[in-house]
């Protein structure tokens, strides 16, 4: 009996995995697919990454996607780091006052988040272009007379760097804040009282210990980035799109296969880079288990590594 | 020397003041007032926002209901998926555990495109149908003459759209909360009596509470806001929260004004969740961080 529940479950399992999985192996399927259909098949073709890589608005969005991305999870883990370290030396009081705060962008939905950053920057910038186009500053330099005029500003590039910043930070605090949280703080009133400045106790007493705190929150600020749509769509203005931007209004025009065309090259990306962390972590497991239970074949620990 | 290391957050205290609490503050200000003469200037303080809202009852209710059907869905499925993967053993589970998170690495605009496809009037699943002869045969049932079921641009397809998108956010962390489970206190259970079904309604169930709430949050929030999903599976003919709000913004019917007082009752229905889950939580860490 208890068989039977266990092939049940796994029979419940399997077809769960099939509803997860059934749409995004179509998707891939019919990328190769020689017609503008969806659903018939004309025969094997690579028309539609030939195409993919030849349109200029997706390249380019590519290019944004990957550029805002980078920028805003070197910056917001940068600042992250030190705003984590700083929570951490306040008293407890401040410290959950701010981490409330802080946890606004994460708890809020996306769309409140975006809408809000959008008024916000349309609210100052329409102040400034009104003072922008009504003053000029006018210098006489050397005898010449310069005029300078402020700017006209707008939503693009920047407001979106700044709402993708925004949206990380939280993420990074909160990876690294438990490192820190878990760090023996008498080991940094050591190195100082051993000499060190206060700069190099934290580089060579801190960082070390929440090293592990730091990539995490960066690769989870990075993947924040990259799968962001709402946020973006809303800061960006009409100037720069993202990736996701891009297949929104390729989605909402008509169904193209050169959509299906995209989701394989990224779903290829992720499953590379999910299967090759794992099996890490496998692989690190294992060898783990082996040690502690001291019994180690050099063969075949060598040919499971091969 | 403790304060002086506090100063290292003093930059990003500011830049949450500039851009978490500012954007907040303006949506305030812009939902509690008239349109002004320019754009830049906001008019007199007003309730009309909030008062005028009454037209759009029934997208508030839809929301409302779309988002809960679809939670509802997600708990049903997502907790007996949770729970088998939890009795499997370490190497299945670490591939169930990739294999559901998998596809939320996929931009979820292009899972909710591959519905699409798939739902269509002249789709996968309407072809599908008609060669197993389901239309006729319903058909023949209901004496009505379809060519094909119509799925997209439906409530229903928008509700698939959510559950397929959101179940992960359900399942992982009730899982996690279930495989952390002491085994020592279901022997315990047990050792005093209690049968499978007792040991699951009166230990496992109860424990695992803060991992369904969590996971009730993070499918309900996305749901009830989406505008994407709604959009692309509803065909645009069925108008949510998300959808409202986006319109004000970037739409059509640009008011500022209107779409802040909508974002803020958004904001309200997202405190009033954590604060539930916060309460039933009891204290207990958050269940999950993904």
């Amino acid at each position: 009996m208890k068989k039977e529940r266990r092939l049940g479950s796994r029979i419940f399992m399997g077809l769960i995995f099939l509803f997860l999985y059934a749409p995004i192996l179509l998707m891939i399927v019919f990328s190769f697919n020689d017609g503008n259909s969806n659903v018939v098949w004309q025969g094997f073709s690579l028309r539609w990454y030939e195409q993919l890589f030849h349109d200029r608005a997706i390249i380019q969005s590519v290019y944004t996607t990957l550029l805002v991305s980078a920028l805003a999870t070197v910056i917001a883990t940068i600042a992250g780091t030190f705003a984590a370290v700083g929570f951490y030396s306040m008293r407890r009081r401040t410290r959950s006052m701010l981490l409330n705060v802080n946890n606004i962008p994460m708890m809020n939905a996306d769309i409140v988040t975006g809408v809000s950053l959008c008024m916000l920057f349309v609210a100052v910038f329409g102040l400034w272009n009104e003072f922008a186009v009504n003053y000029r500053v006018i210098i006489n330099l050397f005898g010449t007379k310069y005029r300078i005029t402020f700017p006209e500003l707008s939503l693009g590039f920047g407001t979106m760097l700044i709402a993708h910043i925004t949206f990380n930070i939280p993420y990074v605090i909160l990876s690294v804040g438990p490192k820190l949280r878990q760090m023996d703080h008498n080991l940094v009133d050591a190195a100082r009282d051993l000499g060190c400045t206060w700069m190099r106790a934290f580089f060579k007493v801190i960082l070390p210990e929440i090293k592990t705190g730091i990539v995490s929150g960066a690769l989870i600020a990075f993947t924040m980035s990259v799968d962001d749509f709402v946020i973006s769509y809303f800061t960006a203005g009409s100037s720069v799109s993202t990736l996701a931007m891009e297949i929104y209004s390729m989605a909402r025009k008509k169904v193209t296969p050169e959509i299906n065309a995209v989701s394989t090259l990224l779903f290829l990306v992720v499953l590379f880079l999910l299967v090759a962390v794992n099996l890490r972590e496998a692989r690190q497991a294992k060898a783990q288990a082996r040690r502690n239970y001291g019994t180690v074949h050099h063969g075949a620990g060598s040919r499971a590594r091969t | 020397m403790k304060t002086s290391r506090s100063l290292l957050a003093a930059p990003y205290v500011l830049w949450m003041a500039l851009f978490v609490v500012a954007p907040i503050v303006v949506v305030v200000i812009y939902a509690f007032t008239s349109a002004g003469v320019t754009a830049a200037e906001v008019g007199d303080f007003t309730w009309s926002n909030f008062t005028g809202m009454g037209i759009y009852l029934p997208i508030f209710t839809r929301s409302f209901q779309l988002a809960l059907i679809a939670t509802v869905i997600c708990l049903l499925i997502g907790y007996p998926l949770a729970y088998a993967m939890a009795k499997e053993g370490p190497g299945f589970q670490r591939t169930a555990t990739v294999l559901i998170m998998l596809p939320m690495w996929v931009n979820f605009l292009l899972r909710t495109y591959a519905w699409m496809a798939i739902l269509e009037n002249n789709g996968l699943l309407n072809q599908f149908f008609q060669s197993v002869g389901l239309i006729d045969l319903v058909n023949h049932i209901l004496g009505t003459d379809m060519a094909y079921f119509r799925m997209i641009r439906t409530q229903g397809a928008v509700v698939l759209g959510m559950v397929y998108n959101y179940l992960p956010f359900m399942v992982l962390p009730i899982y996690s909360v279930i495989i952390k489970l002491d085994h020592s206190l279901l022997e315990a259970a047990r050792d005093l009596g209690a049968d499978s079904t007792g040991v699951f309604r009166r230990v496992i169930f109860p424990l695992s509470l803060p991992g369904i709430l969590s996971g009730v949050t993070m499918v309900f929030v996305p749901s009830v806001s989406t505008f994407a999903i709604s959009q692309l599976l509803g065909g645009g003919t069925h108008m949510l929260l998300g959808n409202l709000i986006e319109l004000q913004f970037l739409g059509g019917a640009y008011s500022p004004h209107l779409g802040s007082a909508i974002a803020l009752v958004m904001m309200v229905i997202v405190v009033i969740c954590m604060w539930i889950m916060n309460r039933f939580g009891e204290g207990e860490e958050q269940a999950v961080v993904l």
